[in-house]
């Protein structure tokens, strides 16, 4: 008689060698250990911060929009404004980039640049470019507006060709038969297709575009980024806490009125 | 013959309705473009290429020799990135199946407030958390790790409870017939489905932060963007320029691992 086993142990999903295992696990644990080590904390300066933070929490629960609500108001209106702006001109530019950059409708060469181009707008950071574009246009909300731009290119470019490359082959070779030429392929088999996913995206990056330009204002590119760091450099908690809630509350708003229209578009 | 039907895309309507919108798009967008420049300096726009070149001139060649001062902050940038994000799936894994209908405990309560918790840790940008948390914790490599774990738990809970609702239920249900308590369902019937897509969500974030904790420096979060500020401040354009470099070549390298191992697990 076979003795049947009577309990069952999960069988292992990641490593299967179990030397392995033990040496990752001692890995982990040794690298946990340095990083961790390297961490100094100085618990005075954080039970300093402490009665600041409670501040902090409290200027969140009672925000304050009414004292500094003119500073508020200018950088919001900057951070829509550079979002549509650089959204509409990021999609501009990008378009031609994207069917540039696909495979299947451009030219190796013409292929090659595009795609140098998305990948140059990929690797840098909006912080670090907007540095640059603040050092070399000045302060304020143009310097984030070609920042934006800058980066809705690398975004919208990238996912534009690869939908282009992801086309029905078939409805171009239908339209190709016709003997039509570039630019008549490009207008009737290939626009219909990406058309819907195209306007998705830039909904999207409009919302992304807004985050950013939070952010971007922290280096000096305008927008609600620079008041929220000056009110911070203020200690004015509460006049911070009402930005955020602004901020939160847009993006919300935005993330909820893409998907309605991508949805409605669909 | 002469009245014979010819084939148009659009009816008239949407036609016109058609014009009216993209009219309607170009005059937002010149008022955008004006409020957004009013405050602009054209005088710097223009001598931008000057500024560009002449910045270029200082920064090139990038001073190698700085290189030496930077391992360490390098090694804090990794650092703040994986312990931020351990620390953000620690935060975010309880959340995720809070939020997620088919295992929350409560739906009128705990369901509400963690997905609140999730919107609100997405809307704010890591550089936002970090400077709110430097203002409380002081400057350093603690107010960076949980920037980064305040913004991952965002960014993983949303997708883990995304993944944790697309589970297969009719295993659930075997599960449950063989009279699992509600932690066994969990372990069992559940967990096995979504650890795959937890194991490459929180590779994919831990790439993203590591591009991310380059940057909190900036605002005094440690890492190798203080280096990077304080070559700002003194207007050190090689030694940026070795710093940019630096952090591209992180950069690349997280997305090769991350890319790797995603590769493995799927």
């Amino acid at each position: 008689m076979t003795a049947y086993p009577t309990r069952w142990t999960r069988p292992p999903q990641l490593v299967k060698s179990r030397w392995w295992r033990i040496i990752l696990a001692i890995g982990a644990i040794v690298y946990l250990v340095l990083a961790v080590g390297s961490v100094d904390v100085n618990w005075t300066r954080i039970a300093d911060g402490w009665e600041r933070g409670m501040r902090f929490v409290g200027g969140f629960l009672q925000p304050d929009f009414t004292t500094r609500w003119k500073d508020i108001s200018t950088g919001l209106l900057e951070s829509l404004t550079m979002t549509f702006t650089s959204t509409v001109v990021g999609i501009l530019i990008s378009v031609p980039i994207g069917v540039g950059a696909a495979r299947n409708v451009a030219p190796r060469w013409i292929y090659a640049i595009c795609r140098s181009i998305i990948a140059a707008s990929r690797a840098l950071q909006e912080i670090i470019v907007a540095i640059f574009f603040v050092a070399l246009f000045g302060f304020g909300a143009f310097a984030g507006f070609l920042t934006l731009t800058f980066a809705t290119i690398g975004f919208i470019a990238k996912l534009l060709a690869e939908d282009i490359e992801d086309i029905d082959e078939s409805q171009a070779e239908a339209i190709r038969a016709t003997g039509a030429s570039w630019l008549q392929l490009i207008h009737y088999a290939v626009q219909p297709q990406v058309m819907p996913r195209l306007i998705g995206l830039s909904l999207y990056r409009f919302d992304i575009n807004f985050r950013e330009s939070a952010v971007i204002g922290i280096v000096g590119a305008g927008g609600i980024g620079g008041t929220l760091n000056t009110a911070l450099n203020r200690y004015e908690y509460d006049s911070a806490g009402a930005i955020l809630l602004i901020i939160i509350a847009i993006v919300m708003v935005a993330e909820y009125a893409s998907g309605h229209l991508r949805r409605l578009l669909k | 013959m002469s009245d014979a039907q010819i084939w148009r895309h659009r009816t008239p309507k949407t036609q016109l309705a058609l014009w009216v919108f993209w009219i309607l798009l170009v005059a937002l967008f010149v008022w955008c473009w004006n409020t957004m420049t009013a405050r602009t300096m054209w005088l710097f726009v223009y001598d931008a290429p000057n500024a560009a070149a002449d910045l270029i001139g200082r920064a090139l060649p990038p001073r190698w020799s700085y290189m030496e001062k930077l391992w360490v902050p390098l090694w804090d940038t990794i650092n703040i990135a994986t312990l931020g994000t351990l620390l953000g799936i620690v935060l975010a894994v309880p959340l995720a199946f809070m939020a997620a209908h088919n295992t929350t405990p409560s739906r009128l309560v705990l369901r509400p407030f963690a997905l609140f918790c999730i919107v609100a840790s997405r809307s704010i940008n890591s550089l936002i958390w970090a400077l709110l948390l430097v203002s409380i914790l002081g400057p350093g490599l603690l107010a960076g790790i949980l920037a980064i774990a305040f913004r991952s738990v965002g960014f993983i809970g949303k997708l883990l409870y995304e993944a944790i609702e697309e589970t297969d239920q009719t295993q659930i249900e075997a599960i449950t017939a063989t009279g699992a308590s509600r932690a066994q369902i969990l372990n069992y019937g559940i967990v096995p489905q979504v650890l795959p897509s937890f194991y490459g969500i929180s590779v994919f974030r831990w790439d993203i932060n590591i591009r991310e904790s380059a940057i909190l420096g900036l605002v005094g979060a440690g890492g190798i963007g203080a280096q990077l500020q304080a070559s700002l401040n003194v207007l050190a354009w090689p030694q940026v320029m070795l710093i940019i470099l630096v952090i591209l070549a992180t950069v690349v390298v997280s997305e090769w691992v991350s890319a790797k191992v995603r590769h493995a697990i799927i």
